[in-house]
């Protein structure tokens, strides 16, 4: 019942193509997370599954009805936006009852969905507040509580955390979980945060200039992205990528990198023996190196971040590239300016194609 | 934080010179309007309570038996009703098409530009101007009346039951322009994503309208309520070039009645009295919108 899919949507404005053939099924009660930089169209998609805006091409189906057609206001879907957009003349009690006055359900059976709705995100003492008075957590809630009142069978929810403090954002993102396991409904949820996609979603779906890059768990997108734009953007501090160019001797395939060699793992290395492009680009996450006098790479030590419960080396490398170490707290930070050596868990390293795509290098 | 005396004069000082900056940049402001606005509004009160001789030049001190014979005149009450109905027939519809028009125009269509450039236009247009096009649309023998197969007897600007309307109509006309661009600028500040939630709440196009605009439009049209009150009850030019105050004086709103009462009879003390009156009554009006219509308006904060 909940299930939404695009089917080969495609938006334009003028010459700026804004969503590009994107094809995705979102499964009945899935938490599905729609990640990107701004710019990449993932708003215009879930603006085009509210029904705010039209695809130019392709369809949109929620549950197992082509809504391509259907109005916004047909569609079976509640939306929270980035500004909540709360109505400000009316009370709290009157937002969370407006969706349901518009559908005309009776008053007695109104009151109690208001009353749970309104107690589930605990607003019980605001009702009558209007929102100018609500604080920016609050406004939130009540524009969940507007969303949630009639049960619709999917929930869209543009950047809902970013008017909110970092603190209350983390608690925030754990009762929006819990609330969408609760209702047993499926979300469609628009961000620009990784730490938010990696934390909330069952799948993540990574778009970039109106393309779809990669859909999967987050683990699997994070262990293993589909290009160099995934690499990049998720994973925070973010993958350590180098060019550098393959050499193949006595058995073994190796990257030379500036400041070192760096071997490849047996599932890159097929993949890009069979190529006859030698420029690559390697990816090594920050958690996958570390200071090691015996390491294959150089480099010079820029700065140390000490987080309290980790340390971020940053060093460069010989053409002053950046390359991020993560350690542990425990380890003695290194000086700044010192020359290191960086060793790398060669079975973690990602290898990527040089070319415009930086589509991933392995074979299965 | 120890401060010297010395310090502390310089200060004073400091602050002196400015405040005498201050006077000196707001003199030649304060000069005209003492002369252009304080001034006739105090001679006015006093011209109030000398009436004119009946015979020879000159007025004498009446005190306040003037104002009374003026204002409990059946010429001064019908003349305000006259103003009361014209303000009633003109100010609603010509803020409602001025709103009509601005939804109609609050869309994003290729070639929009050219029909709010339209609706806007007559605020381009002078009063004069509304009222000659007008006058002559409703000319018995070239109008369009006759075209269209409408011929009133006596015609329209001399029918009593008509004339009235008539300018009432050149007076919406006129008023739509900038009715329009008020209304489009207050829509303009309703945030989209509101009209958005109000959509995906399932509110079809009426209830959105009438729950979700009209009250976050409700400053603007409190605003368009009291200003086109206040040009209402100053409207003058439309009844001087179509119908001279008549029919049988159903036309002789306030303004008009002061050009005559002024020109006409000669009459500085009762013109004085009832301009007197029309500020009052305009006042009044204004203050009564604010007390009673503000409630109902949401300001957002």
């Amino acid at each position: 019942m909940g299930r939404v899919a695009f089917d080969h949507v495609t938006k334009r404005f003028g010459d700026v193509t804004a969503v590009d053939d994107l094809t995705l099924d979102v499964a009945d009660q899935e938490f599905l997370v729609l990640v990107g930089p701004s710019g990449c169209g993932k708003t215009t998609a879930l603006r085009m599954l509210a029904g705010l805006d039209d695809p130019t091409s392709g369809d949109i189906v929620i549950g197992e009805r082509v809504v391509t057609e259907v109005a916004a206001l047909d569609r079976d879907i509640a939306m929270v936006f980035q500004s909540y957009a709360l109505y400000p003349h009316m009370t709290v009690r009157r937002n969370i009852e407006f969706p349901l006055r518009s559908r005309k359900v009776p008053g007695p059976e109104r009151d109690k969905l208001v009353a749970d709705a309104a107690a589930s995100l605990d607003l019980g003492q605001l009702l009558d507040r209007k929102p100018a008075q609500l604080s920016g957590g609050q406004r939130q809630r009540v524009a969940l509580a507007r969303a949630i009142v009639r049960r619709p069978a999917v929930f869209l929810m543009d950047e809902p955390l970013s008017n909110l403090d970092a603190k209350l954002r983390v608690q925030t993102r754990a009762e929006l979980v819990e609330l969408q396991r609760r209702l047993s409904t499926t979300v469609v949820y628009v961000t620009h945060d990784q730490v938010e996609a990696m934390t909330m979603a069952d799948r993540i779906a990574v778009m970039d200039r109106g393309l779809l890059q990669q859909v999967g768990p987050p683990q699997e997108v994070y262990a293993k992205p589909a290009n160099l734009f995934v690499a990049r953007f998720i994973g925070n501090p973010p993958m350590n990528t180098v060019a550098g160019k393959v050499v193949v001797s006595e058995g073994t395939t190796s990257v030379q990198v500036p400041g070192g060699r760096l071997e490849l793992p047996p599932a890159a290395t097929a993949a890009v023996q069979e190529r006859d492009d030698a420029d690559v680009i390697v990816g090594v996450r920050p958690e996958h190196a570390k200071l090691d006098p015996e390491g294959p790479l150089e480099a010079t030590v820029a700065v140390v971040e000490v987080l309290g419960h980790e340390q971020h080396v940053i060093c460069r490398l010989a053409d002053e590239t950046l390359f991020i170490v993560r350690q542990p707290n425990d380890d003695v930070p290194p000086g700044t300016g010192i020359d290191v050596r960086i060793s790398v868990d060669t079975r973690r390293l990602h290898v990527f194609d040089a070319g415009p795509g930086g589509h991933r290098l392995e074979s299965d | 934080m120890a401060r010297t005396p010395g310090h502390a004069l310089t200060r004073a000082a400091q602050r002196r010179r400015e405040a005498l900056l201050g006077y000196v940049l707001v003199a030649p402001a304060l000069l005209v309007f003492a002369v252009f606005v304080f001034y006739p509004f105090a001679k006015n009160f006093r011209l109030a309570l000398y009436r004119d001789k009946l015979f020879g030049p000159g007025s004498e001190y009446v005190g306040f038996s003037q104002v009374t014979d003026v204002l409990g005149s059946a010429d001064f009450r019908q003349s305000l009703w006259v103003t009361v109905v014209f303000a009633l027939m003109s100010v609603p519809l010509g803020i409602f098409l001025g709103l009509a028009l601005a939804v109609a125009a609050h869309q994003k269509l290729r070639g929009i530009g050219i029909y709010r450039t339209i609706f806007a236009s007559t605020v381009a247009s002078s009063v004069a101007v509304a009222s000659v096009i007008f006058g002559t649309l409703f000319n018995p023998v070239i109008g369009w009346l006759p075209w269209m197969g409408l011929n009133p007897q006596p015609p329209l600007l001399q029918n009593p039951d008509w004339a009235l309307p008539a300018v009432a109509l050149v007076t919406i006309w006129q008023s739509i322009g900038l009715s329009f661009i008020v209304m489009s600028a207050g829509l303009q500040a309703i945030p989209d994503e509101v009209m958005e939630a109000a959509q995906l709440d399932g509110a079809r196009p009426w209830r959105r309208f009438w729950r979700v605009t009209v009250p976050l439009l409700s400053p603007t049209i409190f605003f368009a309520v009291v200003v086109g009150g206040i040009f209402a009850f100053q409207a003058f030019a439309q009844v001087e070039m179509l119908t001279d105050g008549g029919p049988i004086k159903r036309t002789n709103v306030l303004t008009y009645y002061i050009f005559t009462t002024l020109r006409e009879g000669q009459d500085e003390g009762k013109a004085a009295v009832l301009s007197i009156a029309l500020f009052v009554v305009t006042l009044a009006l204004t203050l009564f919108q604010m007390r009673i219509l503000e409630k109902r308006v949401h300001y957002a904060q």
